[in-house]
């Protein structure tokens, strides 16, 4: 489905869609918060990498932050996530603090690796949060294990995982959903297309219409929504947790939106064409969102300052406290590689 | 004792575990129904039921990704390679996810992947191979490789229990081939344990899986002809290995052959070898010396395939120039 058409489907008015969605007015201004506090953190984050602090990579889900809060906040405290590294917005309405993403960034000892791996690779098992490895779809069978745990036990947890355009062509992808689909695993996987993979533009990736068609071949519903309106997001996913929850399978959802930054701060995306920009850049999915709540009076200018204020307060006292942990000692190198040695 | 044959064994560990610890669960392709391609695990779904004992999807990258998940969260996983061959399919899993999340997270991943390996069952390129040195070389893997019934049993309840990621390596030849004595009652072979399958003096064969026997004929049959006494050393685990062991025997014969069925180059020896010249130079009247298998890929016909793998006659010949060194 292109989004133009998508687009026009999105035609209620936003306290109908609420009612709708069940979500409270309050719910709706989490929302927002969620987004623009992941938007901030990731702009920390890039300067952060600017003045040498966050070495190595520093990835952004600019753009993204729509399909990322709009899904978990699908969510209950008792599933699992299995986020990428376009999904921060996840992490924090998991209820991870920016404190302990800025010390996982640094590298410090403190952070949950112990500086063995940065960025949101790391897992937190008390919020249930279980973060990537870099070959992105090697997850998907990892998120498949913990759903058939959650079955086995019969808890009714659910796990939700995301994949991009580009990994959905790795083969763990298409092992993963045929194992899910037959056993009926309550997992939802979330298919970020974002339009590039690294350079890799959408039609060298693949040939059917929308990645979600590949829920036919799996006997799974597939549906494609538009990335940048969280509610869609939401309310797909939402059906989807419904679903998993019920023990009737697993789900596959395409969120289409646009990496508004390069696949890493290094990366100046100049194979981007400057008007998907522009185009995409209308439709941002944090103004997109804040016009409606602006239009059905759920929160006004002076409630929006306060809250980037608080955002923004918040955000640089976490970093310059995590800025002050010392990195691993070098002597910790080796330790941890086993269990029981 | 009763006695017991390697593949039962290896039943018994599982039925055991399975009965000892609800968390324990089994996964794999055609291991419900079918009972397993050699039967490992006939009749477990009969008693254990389809939760525990599950036939898997055709995919090795799903099943080792699964059983990685499922151990994350506190179960305890068994997976069944049908052939050790086929782990290619899950290798990036195994190195790249199951291995390092205890290093990245500090979370144990307390599963084990089950591997028929090994050739001379006429099984050509793809049903015969010795895997193990590929995750010998990999970081926060542990790898064990039983040469009889006592110690599969033994390191099969070892690997189920232990906190890490064990790959079992074990034998399609010596399933039906080697019977052993076996309690009845609950024991483990610790991993990281060697074991002196024989005693002897004038030289030590180091080595593992089913060359632990083609090791015993030789040394037998040395003993017999030319008054040779030498000694058999069973690694049983590959990592960690027995470094202890290796020492104490290498100190007491001073002469060592290290033998795997595994394909020679960049094999398992190859470390033994170099851990033995570190730590032991001075004990040395020989240089080591190493016998596996020749560097190709397995081959089918039995002409070829016997002139492949390191049998009895080529060990007699090593040991020799060894011990009239």
């Amino acid at each position: 489905m292109k989004v133009q058409e998508i687009q026009k489907k999105n035609t209620n008015s936003l306290s109908q869609e609420l009612s709708r969605l069940n979500l409270l007015r309050e719910d709706a201004v989490r929302l927002y918060y969620y987004m623009v506090l992941t938007r901030e953190f990731e702009n920390s984050i890039l300067k952060l990498y600017r003045q040498g602090k966050i070495i190595g990579g520093a990835y952004t889900g600019n753009g993204n932050e729509a399909t990322s809060v709009g899904s978990c906040f699908a969510l209950r405290k008792s599933d699992y996530l299995f986020p990428m590294h376009r999904d921060i917005g996840a992490h924090f309405v998991k209820g991870q603090t920016p404190y302990q993403l800025y010390l996982q960034h640094l590298a410090r000892g403190s952070g949950f690796t112990r500086g063995r791996d940065g960025t949101g690779h790391y897992a937190d098992t008390e919020l249930r949060i279980y973060g990537n490895i870099s070959h992105l779809a090697a997850m998907i069978p990892l998120a498949n294990g913990v759903a058939l745990a959650v079955k086995n036990r019969k808890e009714d947890s659910v796990v939700l995982n995301y994949i991009g355009d580009g990994g959905s062509n790795v083969g763990d992808f298409h092992e993963a959903l045929a194992m899910a689909s037959v056993m009926k695993l309550p997992l939802i996987l979330i298919i970020e297309n974002n339009q590039f993979a690294y350079s890799t533009p959408l039609h060298k990736q693949y040939a059917c219409k929308n990645l979600s068609d590949r829920a036919i071949g799996y006997g799974i519903p597939g549906v494609t929504v538009d990335g940048t309106d969280i509610l869609q997001v939401y309310a797909e996913t939402k059906k989807a947790v419904e679903r998993a929850r019920a023990g009737d399978g697993p789900s596959l959802i395409e969120s289409v939106t646009m990496r508004m930054h390069g696949h890493s701060a290094h990366d100046d995306a100049s194979y981007v064409p400057k008007e998907m920009y522009e185009i995409w850049n209308k439709r941002d999915p944090i103004r997109q969102f804040e016009r409606k709540l602006f239009d059905w009076g759920i929160l006004d200018e002076d409630e929006k300052i306060k809250m980037s204020e608080e955002i923004n307060h918040t955000l640089t006292t976490s970093a310059e406290d995590a800025v002050k942990e010392p990195y691993p000692h070098g002597s910790e190198v080796t330790d941890g590689v086993f269990a029981k040695i | 004792m009763p006695v017991q044959s390697y593949i039962e064994a290896i039943s018994a560990a599982l039925w055991e575990e399975m009965e000892r610890d609800k968390e324990v669960f089994l996964l794999g392709e055609d291991i419900g129904v079918y009972g397993g391609a050699f039967k490992v695990t006939k009749g477990f779904l009969e008693k254990f039921g389809e939760e525990r004992v599950i036939d898997t999807v055709l995919a090795e990258a799903a099943i080792i990704g699964a059983a990685t998940g499922a151990a994350l969260v506190g179960m305890r996983p068994v997976a069944e390679m049908q052939f050790a061959d086929f782990v290619t399919c899950g290798f990036n899993q195994l190195v790249n996810n199951t291995a390092s999340i205890h290093y990245r997270w500090g979370l144990p991943v307390p599963m084990v992947v089950r591997l028929p390996s090994g050739g001379n069952i006429h099984g050509g390129p793809f049903h015969s191979r010795n895997p193990e040195s590929w995750f010998f070389h990999q970081p926060g893997l542990k790898l064990v490789a039983p040469s009889t019934a006592y110690d599969a049993k033994g390191l099969l309840k070892a690997a189920i229990r232990d906190p890490d990621p064990v790959l079992f390596f074990e034998y399609k030849y010596l399933y039906r081939r080697i019977k052993g004595e076996v309690p009845s009652d609950d024991y483990v072979v610790p991993i990281g344990r060697a074991d002196v399958k024989r005693k002897g003096n004038d030289a030590t064969i180091i080595t593992y899986g089913p060359t632990v026997h083609v090791a015993l004929d030789a040394a037998h049959d040395i003993a017999g002809s030319d008054e040779y006494d030498v000694e058999v050393l069973d690694l049983r685990s590959l990592m960690p290995f027995d470094k202890e062991a290796i020492l104490q025997s290498v100190k007491r014969t001073n002469k060592v052959l290290i033998l795997h069925e595994d394909t020679l180059t960049g094999g398992i020896g190859g470390e033994i070898a170099a851990f033995i010249n570190e730590n032991a130079f001075e004990y040395l009247d020989a240089p080591v010396r190493r016998l596996g298998a020749c560097d190709t890929p397995v081959p089918y016909a039995p002409t070829l395939e016997t002139e492949f793998l390191p049998g009895k006659e080529k060990v007699l010949k090593n040991l020799k120039e060894l011990l009239e060194y």
